[in-house]
C-alpha cells in the first residue's frame, strides 16, 4: 500500500532497508546463539544518521517526528528485533532529556546520542514496580551538591552497552506519584554498576541488565525538569515510543510473512506448491490482512503524535496491542506454514516467534495498555 | 591529501541479458549500478580523507544518466562529483577512455591520488586504471587489498599477489586499483542523501577538457570489436543413479574406454 510518504521518509526507509539486508539479516542468527550486542551494526547505523532521526537539528539531530523514526524501526525489526530495540533503546532513554530536559542538558547529551557515539537507556522497571510503577524503592536524596542514589532496576535494555542512563527515583514518598523524579546517570559515575547480562528467550542481540546504585553520587543538576515531575515525564516518554514498538512488530511480521510465503511457493506436496492449497492460501491471507492494518494504524498513530496532540494515551496504546498481538499470531502462522521447518533453528521463523513474546510484555504490557484504552473510553463517554 | 576516484556506471550484473540477434548486451531496461569494484575505491578514498584530511573527488565518463552513480557517491562521503560528458566520447575503448580521463583530470588540478575499482564488472578488462597512470607517468599499483600507513609524501599498500601480498610503498601522485577485501562499503547516510538530491555535478564535454577529437569515443580507439557472442555449451553430462556403488560402476564403465 502507498502512504505517500515524503522524499525524506523514503530515504530513511531506503537507507535502513540496506542495513537490514545487508548488515543484520546475514548476522541475526549468531547474534541469537551468541547473545552477542550488535555493536558493529550500531555503529553502521550511527554513521548512516539514522540515531539523529527523532533528535531537533539544533542538537545535532535530522528533527524528524515520531512517523519517521517508525519507519526506521520498521526496516530494522524485519531483520532483528533484538538489534532493533538495541536501537530503539538508545531514543527511548534520550527521550525525558528531550520532554523535560533543561536546554544545557539537552546540549551535552543529545549531540552524542544523535551521533551514535554514546547509547542510552532507560530506567523504570524495578524487581516490585513493573506494571505498577507506584512501586518504585530507588530513591534519589539531595545532599549539600549532589543526589544520592540508591536502589536497583531491574530488565534495563542496553544497560551495560550504554553511558547514558535515564531513571526514575523517588525524592519525596509522601507525595505518592507527584514524589517521583528522573535523573541522569552516567556510566562511570560513583556507586553505579550494572548487574550481568540476562539469558532471554528472544531479542537476545539486545543486552538487558540491573542498574545498580550505592549511594550514587551525581551532581545536582542532572535532575531532568522540576523535582516531583518524574511520572509526567515516564508517561509521555512511554506515549511517544510505544508506536516504535508497534513498528518493530510490523517489521517482524512482514519478515516471517515473506519467509513463510516464498517456502509456500516452493515447498511441494501432493504435486503442487502448498500455496496452492487454500488452507495455506488463508492463512498467508490472514497474516497480510492483519499485518497491513497494524502497518496502518501505527503510521496513523505516529502521524497522529506528530500533530503534537494533548491527549495521545489511547491511540499510542492501541497501536502497540493491535500491533503486538498481531506479531505474535503472525509469527506463530508463519512457523505453522513451514511445519517442521519452521520449527527448525536453521530457519528464521522459529527466532521469529521467540522474540515476538517481548513485545506483548515491554514498554507496558497489552493488559496495561488495555487499563489505558479503558480509561480513556470511561473518560470520553462520561461527558 | 586531494583523492580523485573514478566510478563508472555498469548493468546490475544480477540482471544480465544477452540480444539473441545481436548477441550485444541489452542496456534498455536493465538496472545501472556503480561498478562494485569502483565502490570499495570510493569507500577508501572517504576513509583516507576521513583519517588524514582532504577531499574526494569522484569522476565518471558516461552518459547524462551516469550522473546516478556520481549522486550515489556523493551519498556515501564524496565531497563533489563531475560527469565527463559528450556525444563525441560514445564507443570509446579503454584506449580513448584513459586519454579523455587525463584530460579530464588536468582540468581539475593537482592531485595526491587516483583510485579506481580493479576493473568493471561489465568489460573486465582491468585496463583503463593502469592506461591513466601510464598517461601521467606516474606509479601504479593494481590489486590493492590494503592501505597499511599514510605519510606526508607517500602510502605504503599491500598488493595482493596470487601466493600472498607484496608490500609496496609509493610517493604521490600515484594510481591505485582495489579489490573487494580492502573494505567494506557504508550504507549511505541520511545527510549524505540529502545532500546528494540537492548538490550540483559539474559537467565536462569534450572542448571543456580541451580533447583532441581524433583521441576520443569510436574515432579514438584502436580496439574494435568484431563479436560478441556467448559461449557454446559443450559436452555431454550424464547422471549416474542408484546406490553408490552402483554409481562407481556407472561411471568406470563411461570411463573405461578412455584408459
Amino acid at each position: 500500500m502507498d502512504y505517500f510518504l515524503s522524499e525524506e521518509q523514503r530515504m530513511i526507509v531506503d537507507i535502513a532497508r540496506q542495513i537490514t539486508d545487508e548488515r543484520i539479516i546475514p548476522h541475526r542468527a549468531e547474534l541469537d546463539e551468541k547473545h552477542e550486542f550488535p555493536r558493529a551494526i550500531l555503529n553502521e547505523i550511527a554513521q548512516a544518521d539514522l540515531f539523529g532521526v527523532p533528535i531537533p537539528e539544533e542538537y545535532g539531530g535530522f528533527g524528524g517526528g515520531c512517523l519517521d523514526i517508525v519507519l526506521a524501526l520498521e526496516q530494522l525489526g524485519r531483520g532483528c528485533i533484538g538489534v532493533g530495540t538495541a536501537f530503539a533503546a538508545s531514543s527511548l532513554g534520550i527521550y525525558p532529556i528531550l520532554i523535560s530536559g533543561s536546554d544545557e542538558m539537552k546540549r551535552k547529551y543529545l549531540p552524542e546520542v544523535a551521533s551514535g557515539r554514546k547509547f542510552a537507556a532507560f530506567g523504570l522497571t524495578e524487581a516490585n514496580a513493573g506494571s505498577d510503577a507506584s512501586g518504585i524503592q530507588t530513591t534519589a536524596v539531595l545532599d549539600g551538591d549532589d543526589w544520592v542514589l540508591n536502589g536497583t532496576k531491574q530488565w534495563i535494555t542496553n544497560g551495560g552497552e550504554a553511558e547514558i542512563y535515564t531513571v526514575v527515583a523517588i525524592t519525596d514518598r509522601s507525595k505518592g506519584p507527584r514524589g517521583a523524579s528522573m535523573f541522569v546517570v552516567e556510566a562511570g559515575d560513583s556507586g553505579f554498576s550494572c548487574g550481568p547480562k540476562e539469558k532471554k528467550m528472544g531479542i537476545r542481540a539486545s543486552s538487558t541488565t540491573e542498574l545498580i546504585f550505592k549511594d550514587c553520587r551525581i551532581p545536582k543538576d542532572r535532575i531532568i525538569g522540576r523535582q516531583g515531575t518524574g511520572f509526567i515525564t515516564v508517561m509521555k516518554t512511554l506515549d511517544s515510543s510505544r508506536p516504535g514498538i508497534a513498528a518493530l512488530a510490523v517489521g517482524l511480521a512482514q519478515g516471517a510473512l515473506d519467509a513463510a510465503a516464498s517456502y509456500a511457493k516452493q515447498r511441494v506436496q501432493f504435486g503442487k506448491p502448498i500455496i496452492a492449497f487454500q488452507a495455506v492460501q488463508h492463512m498467508l491471507a490472514d497474516m497480510a490482512i492483519s499485518l497491513e492494518a497494524a502497518r496502518a494504524l501505527a503510521y496513523g498513530a505516529a502521524k497522529h503524535i506528530d500533530a503534537h496532540p494533548k491527549d495521545m494515551s489511547k491511540v499510542s496504546s492501541m497501536c502497540k496491542v493491535f500491533a503486538t498481538d498481531m506479531a505474535m499470531k503472525v509469527t506463530t502462522d508463519a512457523v505453522q506454514v513451514m511445519g517442521g521447518y519452521g520449527y527448525m533453528c536453521e530457519y528464521p521463523v522459529e527466532k521469529m516467534m521467540r522474540d515476538a513474546k517481548i513485545l506483548q510484555i515491554y514498554e507496558g504490557t497489552n493488559q496495561i495498555q488495555r487499563n489505558v484504552i479503558g480509561q480513556e473510553l470511561n473518560r470520553e463517554y462520561a461527558q | 591529501m586531494k583523492i580523485i576516484v573514478c566510478v563508472k556506471q555498469v548493468p546490475d550484473a544480477k540482471d544480465v541479458r544477452l540480444d539473441p540477434v545481436t548477441n550485444t548486451l541489452t542496456r534498455e531496461g536493465v538496472a545501472s549500478i556503480m561498478n562494485p569494484y569502483d565502490q570499495h575505491a570510493l569507500e577508501e578514498a572517504v576513509r583516507l580523507v576521513e583519517k588524514h584530511g582532504g577531499e574526494v573527488t569522484v569522476i565518471s565518463m558516461g552518459p547524462p544518466q551516469a550522473e546516478e552513480v556520481l549522486r550515489q557517491a556523493i551519498s556515501c562521503g564524496a565531497d563533489q562529483a563531475v560527469l565527463i560528458t559528450d556525444r563525441a566520447f560514445a564507443g570509446a575503448d579503454t584506449w580513448a577512455t584513459a586519454y579523455t580521463l587525463e584530460k579530464a583530470v588536468r582540468t581539475l588540478g593537482p592531485f595526491d591520488l587516483i583510485l579506481c575499482g580493479k576493473q568493471a564488472i561489465d568489460g573486465d578488462t582491468a585496463q583503463v586504471g593502469p592506461g591513466l597512470a601510464m598517461r601521467f607517468s606516474m606509479p601504479c599499483i593494481a590489486c590493492v587489498q590494503k592501505v597499511r600507513e599514510v605519510n606526508g609524501t607517500s602510502i605504503v599498500v599491500e598488493r595482493m599477489m596470487d601466493d600472498g601480498y607484496d608490500i609496496v610503498e609509493t610517493d604521490f601522485p600515484a594510481l591505485l586499483t582495489v579489490v573487494k577485501d580492502i573494505n567494506e562499503p557504508r550504507v549511505p547516510s541520511l545527510k549524505g542523501k540529502m545532500r546528494a538530491k540537492k548538490v550540483e555535478i559539474k559537467r565536462l564535454s569534450a572542448a571543456d577538457i580541451g580533447a583532441d577529437p581524433a583521441c576520443i569515443g569510436l574515432p579514438g580507439s584502436p580496439t574494435q570489436v568484431m563479436k560478441v557472442f556467448p559461449p557454446q555449451a559443450r559436452g555431454e553430462k550424464a547422471v549416474f543413479t542408484g546406490n553408490l556403488d552402483e554409481q562407481i560402476e556407472q561411471l568406470v564403465a563411461k570411463l573405461a574406454p578412455y584408459l
